[in-house]
Parts: structure tokens; sequence; C-alpha cells
């Protein structure tokens, strides 16, 4: 037998250098399969995806993210205006209305609109701190080298892991463990609100913790000084609610949720309309334009799309991977962006690009499988709800 | 009843002229949890490393080789409803087909379980 359909990024691959990241060894200890991801050596799963996928939906699981780009952007002048200038010429989020403490999901867009990388990008007091993707990040970086000004900065925080906290159970755990904010002014971690963030403090190691994450479940998102990470991940794991969890869990948990993931649902050709990631267009950019590509992308918001992404369920326990064909009729109208079983509905799902008039719920499509006319409905997404945690009131 | 195991991880349990066919604990193991598994129909004529059946796991498809040639009697039915019986049985109840051996002389190519313990081994 043999791998021969794999498509989920998480198999091992030969690539000369592979790293290792912070928390290699307490994986290992763990019992962590570690697999070639992104240029590291990751866990894709320590019992078995099926088991770490339904244990984030009901409790809590710990994801070593450490892979992703953590970048810091600021400029000299103490209102950040010349690095909100810079980085809103790269992408399509209104930064002058972010307030310190708070995130937003944004794109590095290239001159046609097509999607560089997406990212999640936070202001501090002393700048802009974003979370880029793992495979992607040393070309963001040279991105952003090449068209920030040069007295805007670029620092890659290298020296912080990323740990990712995910689950219902997540708040309660984490609470658990006298992890002070930092100031005055910053909440109670259980009291922050979704895409809020803030420093904090534990055991006298600064932490810059964020409610966010990307499995479709209340979260968050901790970044450790490298040196104190597997100290952290070890205290997390001390909790009854917290297991550590793998990569092959996190694609199945950000499937069910609807979220692409670049590389596969994204890429350069195709624009954040098409992509399903309007709202990533915040209101003053979608009048004013101003950001690679707004020509497409503004037309693609007023006139529409000839292509949508969309959700598939298919009806069997057989899956349809990345790369598979998507029929209506005899026509081939789309192939697969990503595939796989879902473990929280007990059924395989997709998505796909197809053309915008298939793109409406209850669209009855079929997927070649070696040959095989699977048949699949398009389906709302996120295909299990999203559970973030929003405060009324937020400060 | 000897059985005999593939460097690709199928084994094949031989019974006269009747043979099992599954894929390995080692196999199982590395694939994860099996979500769906499509086996050959009875009929079907298979030559030494024909593509004969598909594992499908939560991260990947899988194909299972035909480890002689011969043709398919049965396949293992019980699967359709619980496909997780090659994670929990993956070389007793979670077999995948049975077939006839149309030339024992490529039982003779294959491993014994002693090979395929240090073949394994390697690894």
């Amino acid at each position: 037998m043999s791998d021969t359909y794999d498509s989920n990024s998480v198999e091992e691959a030969e690539i000369p250098e592979t790293l290792t990241l912070p928390l290699d060894a307490w994986h290992r200890a763990r019992g962590g399969r570690m697999v070639e991801f992104a240029g590291y050596w990751m866990p894709v799963q320590y019992e078995g995806i099926m088991g770490e996928h339904l244990w984030t939906r009901e409790n809590a699981g710990l994801f070593d993210v450490s892979h992703m780009g953590q970048l810091v952007v600021s400029s000299e002048d103490e209102d950040q205006q010349d690095a909100i200038t810079a980085l809103e010429a790269l992408m399509p989020a209104d930064l002058s209305i972010l307030k310190v403490g708070r995130q937003r999901y944004s794109l590095l867009l290239n001159e046609t609109g097509g999607i560089i990388d997406d990212l999640m990008i936070t202001r501090w007091p002393g700048g802009f701190f974003l979370i880029v993707n793992g495979a992607t990040k040393w070309d963001d970086i040279g991105h952003l080298r090449e068209f920030l000004p040069d007295d805007i900065t670029l620092t890659h925080r290298d020296d912080f892991a990323l740990l990712a906290l995910q689950g219902p159970r997540a708040a309660e755990a984490l609470a658990s463990f006298g992890i002070a904010p930092a100031q005055p002014q910053i909440v109670p971690v259980d009291q922050l609100s979704f895409m809020q963030a803030g420093p904090y403090v534990w055991n006298g190691v600064e932490l810059h913790i964020s409610r966010s994450g990307y499995t479709g479940e209340d979260g968050y998102e901790i970044a450790v000084p490298a040196e104190s990470a597997e100290a952290l991940a070890e205290m997390l794991c001390t909790h009854p609610a917290v297991k550590p969890i793998g990569l092959g869990a996190r694609d199945s948990l950000r499937m069910e949720a609807g979220l692409p993931l670049y590389g596969h649902d994204l890429n350069e050709e195709i624009d954040p309309i098409s992509a399903g990631l309007a709202f990533a267009i915040s209101k003053r950019r979608r009048a004013e334009g101003g950001f690679p590509g707004a020509d497409r992308i503004l037309t693609g918001l007023s006139q529409g799309t000839e292509t949508v992404r969309v959700g598939l369920k298919l009806s069997g326990r057989q899956a349809a991977r990345e790369g598979a064909e998507v029929y209506s009729g005899e026509d081939k109208v789309g192939v697969l962006t990503s595939g796989g079983f879902a473990p929280s509905l007990g059924c395989p799902i997709a998505m796909a690009d197809v053309p915008a008039a298939l793109g409406g719920p209850g669209t009855e499509l079929f997927i070649d499988v070696r040959g095989k006319k699977l048949p699949a409905t398009v389906a709302a997404m996120p295909f299990v709800p999203h559970r973030y945690f929003r405060k009324g009131a937020a400060k | 009843m000897t059985r005999y195991f593939t460097k690709d991880h199928e084994w094949i349990s031989v019974d006269g002229d009747v043979a099992t066919v599954g894929i390995t604990d080692f196999a199982q193991n590395a694939l994860g949890d099996i979500t769906f598994v499509e086996v050959p129909e009875a009929g079907k004529a298979l030559g030494k490393g024909d593509t004969a059946s598909v594992v499908d796991s939560v991260k990947a498809a899988s194909d299972v080789y035909a480890p002689v040639s011969g043709e398919v009697t049965e396949g293992n039915a019980a699967l359709e409803e619980a496909p997780e019986l090659v994670n929990t049985s993956p070389e007793s109840e979670g077999w995948l087909w049975r077939m006839s051996v149309a030339d024992a002389g490529e039982l003779a190519d294959l491993m014994d379980e002693a090979a395929y313990a240090a073949y394994i081994a390697e690894l």
C-alpha cells in the first residue's frame, strides 16, 4: 500500500534543512508523531487525529504553532501614523481605527489583488504585531522589507514560540494558572473578548495573549519567549481539560470551521472576494481604495466574481481530497482546494472554487475520486458553528 | 496456514489455494484513524502489484496492492459499516479481501513474519 492521494500537506517530505522549534523535544517526549511541515519538524498527531479533534471541540487542545512568523512593524512617531500609512499600502485593513489591544484578520495583497498571505494584525502601544503563515513567512518578510519605507522597522520575533489553546474549556483552563495582566487597564485572560489582546506576566515571563485562533472554537494564542515555552506548555497540560493536539486535527478543525488555509484555499491568483473574505476589506478602504489590486477587488465587491469558494458536503464516507475535480453534470467546473473527513460531522467535507452561479447552498455537484463521481452538495460555511467569545462591551 | 508480508505493508494468509489479504498493524498505525475502506468485488482479476483496495484515513487515502495474482472471491463487507476494524484488528477482523492464488511461486518473493519484523525495525 502507499499514500497516493494525500494533499493535506502534513506528510513527511524530503526537504534538506528541516529545523527544530523550541518544543521539539517536548512533543517527542509526549509521543507526538513528528513530520516535516513548513520547513520544521512539527507534531501531526499524538493519540490520533479523530480523538484529538473531538477533544478540542469538547475540552481544550494545546497546539504548537511556533512555525508561524511573528513580526513587529513600527515607526518612530509616537502615534504610529507612518507605520499605519505604510501597512495600509500593502493590506486592505483600516488600521487608523484599530485600537491598542485589538486584532484583525487581514491580507497581504499583490498588485493584481491576489493574496500573498493571510495574517492576524494586532495594535500594540509601540507598533503592530503580525502573525503570518509558517510556509510563507520568509516571502512575507522579503515582501515587507521591499515595500515598507526605510524608516519603518520590521522585526522578526523568532525568539518567541507561539501556542494556541483552543476549545470551550480554554478560558477556564488558562485562567487557573495565575497569569496576571501586565498593566492595570488590562483585563484578566478570561475576560478578553474575541480578537482582543494584551500583555500578561506569568512567573516573571512576559506573555502576549490574544483571544483568537483558527479552529472555530473559543480560545487563545499565546506568544511566549522560546526559553519559557516548554515550561508553559507543561504547565498548561497539567489542567485536566488540556491535551496537546497535532497539526492533523488543526487542519480538520479549521476545515469544519470553514476557514481557508493559505497555499490550499488561498494563493496569489485568488482575490479576497472570490475566496469569501470580503469581510477583510474594511469599510473605509472600500470607499477609498488605495490597497494593491483595489480595482479588481472593489469591482468584485460591487459586481460579484466569476468564481466563489464554496463548502461541499459529501453523502457517503469516502473523502475527496485537494486537487479532485468538481463536476456539474458532465462539465468540469472546478477543483477542490481542501477536503477530508470531518470528525465532528461524521462525513467528508471539502472546499472548492466553482462558478458563482453554482455557489448557492443546496446546489448538487459531483467530485471525481479515482474515476468515481461522488455526489456532493454545496453547504453553507462554517460547517460547524463558530463559538467565539464576544463580550457585549469590550474595551 | 502461512502468512506472508510485502514491503508495502500488506499481509497475506494462504490456506490451500485461497488467501486473505489485509494491511499490517504497522500500516494502520502509520495511517491513523481509518474512516472509509473501498474493497474489491468478487470476480475482479488482480495482477501482482495491482491496486485492489483503498484505505481512507482522516489525513490521506492510500492504495492497497495485491501481493500476488489471482481473482477476488470476497471483499470484507463488515468494513462498510465499521472501517475502524482496520485500526482495531488489522491482522484479523479488519481483513480487506479474499482471493485465489494463481501462481503459488509468487509467494516466494514475499517476507515471512520474522523478515517483516526485521524490515519494519529498520524503517
